[in-house]
């Protein structure tokens, strides 16, 4: 009897062990954007120093990586600088996983140049002929004789998928410089007086020896840079986005914890010393409804926030 | 004594399965290659991947295009311009190490030159980045140096140990007699060197060359971090390239599995594998007709 006894035991510590190592329990893993790995590393360092005991890993790669590592279940939250797509959607859900997005952040994505660039400013019909190649010296757009250099991301990066969706509306120039992150763009853009950048504005704000260009949608309605949190949430400053991350159906144990912790006022105040803007009312109703706060409201606000999201 | 051709045999089976691994790897990996290679050419024609000029698997605005011949352009720049830069310098190192150095620099020298073979390539590219590239961009008054001539400069750097310690051994191959016999003629040391040492090991150091070529094809961190990976096909060396390693480097890690980009990335690693296999066995070919010369 006392051997069944432990027997049983033994194999219900084994069961309740089995339970505790599946990712929602032990560590979490978070992958994706490249925009975002700092702000999220960030967060985490503050989360696992309030709660010990927790523990969150996080690492790069490009939106396109870390949702597909949501895909192959290889991460618990995966981070995206844009909306995941149709076909990724289909992809996940033939392998039984359902994403659920939560908006962590708003960034202004933000067009650098070198600090010695006449150009102040530019519209976002100009950004894009500058990236399809259409426009290739910067007298063109009110700058001086020099031709334009073009850096850009990889192609597995939200950012990249943004500019070309959202603002360009067309191909890339074959001419473009592919770099690797957004780090790598403000450095080049250090280098490179008559270079051209994207990044996300957490990566412009502090960097030195560059510029960080006003746009307009068009110039009737005015120039606004990315450093004004009104004009970026209320969508003045043109290409703005939603940061997001993504998880596998509705978040549980210490991932649902944490995401939490970053939507709380804490955690946006961590977001914004990172450069990035904190998540306006309609994306907080928006994330209640994914982590399941009140399901109602989620539909209902699934059409205001595409939006703004602009991956229309 | 049963005992001992007993071990004898073992020894011999272990070692003969030991050559079998590296043969059978081989074999494996072109397998492997050749199957994801394939379906990709159910939708790509053979001609518009090798010929034409445009890459964009990920276009949503125009149809994707596969076309690797910049890419091929920019992978054979920029190794070939390393060659350039490198066999003068390898020759004239190797030369200098076997005829004329003191057995004491010579001591010093061939240790120095097998750790630079060592340096790990991200931090050749990472020098790509901070010191050939401004560089590169003063001289020539660009905003920015990160182009096929950096890639060159690199990769001659790095294939500069493989030339020199081959181009050596050819040189010291070269039997004494000839040498003797050349200087009892009365020429120089200068043009025993250049006429009789250099020309009778000439297959050698032409394998020396091609296992460097060899090595600067398939190098992918340091053309990736120095070259500016732009996908345009290259005018001249001035201009931001994206070799074949680079695009597999960036693309391969994102791409959904089992689309044609996904088979297509697997058809450049074919093309790449092809083309080291090829220049491998030329050099290999070239070696032994060297050893067989000098016997």
């Amino acid at each position: 009897m006392k051997k069944i006894l432990t027997i049983f035991t033994i194999i219900a510590t084994m069961l309740s062990f089995a339970g505790l190592s599946s990712a929602k329990d032990g560590m979490v893993e978070i992958k994706g954007s490249d925009t975002l790995i700092n702000m999220v590393q960030r967060l985490a360092e503050t989360y696992m120093a309030k709660n010990s005991g927790k523990f969150l890993s996080v690492t790069g790669g490009g939106s396109g990586t870390g949702i597909a590592a949501l895909i192959n279940r290889k991460c618990d939250i995966a981070d995206s600088s844009r909306q995941i797509k149709p076909k990724e959607v289909e992809d996940a859900n033939t392998k039984g996983v359902d994403p659920k997005r939560i908006v962590v952040a708003i960034d202004g994505l933000s067009i650098i140049v070198g600090a010695q660039n006449p150009v102040n400013k530019l519209t976002v019909d100009q950004i894009g002929k500058i990236y399809r190649g259409e426009v290739k010296n910067w007298n063109e757009v009110g700058g001086s004789d020099a031709p334009i250099t073009l850096y850009g991301r990889q192609s597995n990066s939200g950012t990249y998928d943004f500019m070309k969706e959202v603002v360009m509306k067309g191909e890339y120039s074959s001419a473009m410089k592919s770099m690797n992150g957004n780090a790598q763009i403000v450095e080049a853009i250090k280098q490179d007086a008559s270079g051209i950048g994207y990044v996300g504005v957490g990566y412009a704000k502090e960097a030195a020896g560059i510029k960080v260009l006003k746009v307009a949608s068009t110039p009737a309605l005015g120039y606004f840079d990315p450093f004004n949190s009104a004009d970026v949430k209320s969508g003045r400053y043109p290409i703005s986005r939603p940061l997001n991350q993504y998880t596998d159906g509705v978040p549980k144990g210490v991932a649902k914890d944490f995401l939490e912790f970053e939507l709380s006022p804490e955690g946006q105040e961590v977001v914004e010393k990172e450069g990035f803007f904190a998540i306006p009312e309609e994306y907080q109703k928006y994330n209640d409804g994914t982590l399941g706060k009140s399901m109602e409201l989620r539909d209902s606000h699934e059409s205001s926030t595409d939006r703004n999201a602009g991956t229309s | 004594m049963g005992h001992s051709k007993f071990k004898e045999k073992m020894v011999h089976g272990l070692f003969f399965l030991n050559g079998l691994l590296v043969v059978l790897v081989l074999v494996g990996i072109f397998i492997l290659l050749v199957a994801k290679a394939l379906p990709a050419f159910r939708e790509i024609r053979l001609i518009e991947f090798l010929f034409s000029a445009n890459w964009n698997p990920t276009a949503t605005f125009v149809a994707p295009t596969y076309g690797i011949l910049s890419m091929f352009v920019s992978t054979m720049a920029v190794s070939i311009g390393a060659l350039i830069i490198a066999i003068p310098l390898g020759i004239g190192a190797a030369a200098y190490l076997s005829d004329v150095a003191s057995s004491r620099v010579r001591e010093i020298a061939k240790p120095v030159i097998e750790i630079l073979a060592g340096i790990p390539s991200v931090v050749i590219g990472f020098l790509g980045i901070v010191l050939v590239g401004p560089v590169i961009a003063k001289i020539f008054h660009l905003p920015n140096g990160l182009n096929a001539l950096n890639g060159s400069i690199l990769l001659a750097v790095m294939a500069l140990p493989t030339i020199i310690s081959l181009t050596e051994d050819a040189l010291k191959s070269v039997p004494k007699s000839f040498e003797e016999a050349s200087l009892a003629l009365g020429a120089t040391y200068w043009q025993t060197l250049v006429r009789v040492k250099i020309p009778a090991a000439a297959s050698g150091i032409i394998a020396a060359c091609m296992l460097g070529m060899g090595r600067a094809v398939g190098e992918t961190m340091t053309v990736l971090m120095a070259t500016g990976c732009s996908i345009a096909m290259p005018k001249n060396f001035l201009q931001s390239v994206e070799t074949m390693t680079s695009t597999i480097a960036i693309e391969l890690g994102e791409v959904p599995y089992n689309t044609t980009h996904y088979y297509a990335l697997f058809g450049i690693g074919l093309v790449l594998f092809i083309i080291t296999f090829a220049v491998n066995m030329i050099a290999d070919v070239v070696l032994h007709k060297h050893q067989k010369v000098l016997k």
